[in-house]
């Protein structure tokens, strides 16, 4: 075993906690403590977990395009181990904000599905890192996929800010922001026990969000761990 | 300068493979010929219907016979190791990347220059006049297909069951340039000009420079033996 790897095993179950009792609490403050909506009624509590799964999906995205940017340009293992731990976790985030969405969307809208901007934005998300994943695992050799996935991971972020443009053009219909808007600040606009409740938890969704990934990094670095220890005994 | 000479030959490599064995070209001609047939039995569209249809089926298309092209793009030099030869040989990355994207955007444009005619005369439009405008448009959207298609072509190279992967990475990251070209040729055989679409028509320029660019940065990192 690594030196070091107790230490960092048990901070690691201290994020896990940590990450818990936010969560707990967050939804705790979100479904009994904060009002509801004045138009949406109850059905807006799914924010509380709707908002955070999202931004923490886009932060996914960016460490792909990080860990993918360093790795083509260092060769470094560890990068490339980022880059697919977080992509996994990316496109984990982006489905539970789709079907998030879905429940919400069938009481507000009447529908499951419509094709809306910001979701077609986010299905497109979805499909661009299920290819990402895809490629990767249909390439055999180890250092070809790492640096093939690099290389789609830096165009499908480069890529977003387009597709963003392109699908708004599009077409608009999921409702404007509510909490950052330009003419006013955030705790003017919506009722302060609100906001905690969702600061709340976006700190408990990222203290997850970090507990998941430094697991699968773990695993990411023990799958290589295993390969080089065959091919030392030479089977 | 380098690089344009490197490019032009390689290109000029490629081109005259393609005279001599006669492969992509006719196949994807005649696929995207039958294309127009498919879409016509399928829809059994009405005259006034038609003009709304038209680009979303051109741009069809010209997504799937370019994809057929993509997908045997690297088949020359997956032959008796030539890749590891040109890659062995002291040229740019970039240059490969330029010939290839080159390659497949003139194989297109020939495609596009019988198909997008055939469509109107299998379909009944008179708006002839309009057709300079058309293939602009086309050109714009072909150019941004064939670079970032040529970089996904490169990364699938040597994955397993790549045709079917191509698509797959390809299609999501091809969505600006879809939206774009279908709304620009939607406006411009509806009011005869381009008019409102100008800004899909900066948007699908700055998607063609930003991906040749990257590609010409990025291929050799794509490439490597």
């Amino acid at each position: 075993m690594k030196k070091g790897a107790q230490p960092i095993k048990k901070r690691r179950g201290i994020l896990g906690a940590l990450a818990l009792i936010a969560i707990a609490v967050g939804l705790y403050w979100g479904l009994a403590i904060a009002p509801p909506d004045a138009y949406q009624g109850q059905v807006q509590r799914i924010m509380y977990l709707h908002l955070p799964s999202i931004l923490t999906a886009y932060l996914s995205y960016f460490l792909v395009f990080i860990g993918s940017g360093m790795y083509l340009w260092k060769r470094e293992k560890r990068d490339d181990i980022l880059a697919h731990s977080a992509a996994e976790l990316g496109v984990l985030f982006t489905a539970l904000t789709i079907i998030e969405g879905s429940i919400w969307g069938r009481p507000t809208w009447g529908v499951w599905w419509t094709w809306d901007a910001r979701l077609t934005l986010t299905a497109i998300l979805l499909l661009i890192y299920i290819g990402y994943l895809m490629l990767r695992s249909l390439i055999e050799d180890e250092n070809r996929a790492a640096s093939a996935a690099a290389v789609l991971g830096i165009i499908g972020f480069l890529d977003i800010p387009l597709i963003h443009m392109s699908v708004y053009w599009w077409r608009t219909l999921h409702q404007p922001p509510s909490i950052l808007q330009p003419n006013k600040a955030p705790w003017e606009n919506v009722h302060p026990s609100m906001l905690i409740a969702l600061t709340i938890s976006f700190v408990g969704f990222l203290l997850l969000y970090f507990y998941l990934l430094s697991l699968r990094y773990r695993f990411g670095e023990m799958r290589g761990e295993i390969k080089a220890q065959r091919l030392a005994r030479g089977g | 300068m380098t690089l344009l000479k490197e490019t032009y030959l390689l290109l000029w490599k490629d081109l005259l493979l393609e005279l001599r064995r006669r492969e992509s070209l006719l196949t994807m001609f005649f696929f995207g010929t039958l294309l127009l047939f498919v879409f016509h039995f399928s829809f059994d569209l009405a005259p006034d219907k038609i003009v709304e249809m038209a680009p979303a089926l051109l741009w069809l298309a010209f997504l799937f016979t370019g994809t057929l092209g993509l997908a045997q793009l690297f088949n020359a030099e997956r032959e008796n190791h030539c890749l590891d030869a040109l890659l062995l040989s002291p040229l740019d990355r970039g240059a490969l990347f330029l010939a290839k994207t080159g390659f497949n955007l003139i194989l297109m444009l020939l495609v596009e220059i019988v198909v997008i005619p055939l469509f109107w005369i299998l379909f009944n439009l008179h708006s002839w006049n309009l057709l300079p405008q058309i293939f602009l448009v086309s050109l714009l959207g072909t150019v941004g297909f064939c670079g970032l298609g040529t970089m996904m072509a490169a990364v699938t190279l040597r994955a397993r069951a790549r045709e079917l992967l191509l698509p797959l990475v390809l299609f999501p990251l091809m969505i600006p340039v879809i939206l774009a070209t279908i709304r620009c040729m939607e406006n411009i055989l509806r009011m005869g000009e381009l008019g409102e679409a100008l800004p899909w028509l900066r948007l699908l320029l700055g998607f063609d420079v930003i991906f040749l660019t990257l590609g010409v940065l990025l291929f050799d990192h794509v490439i490597e033996s």
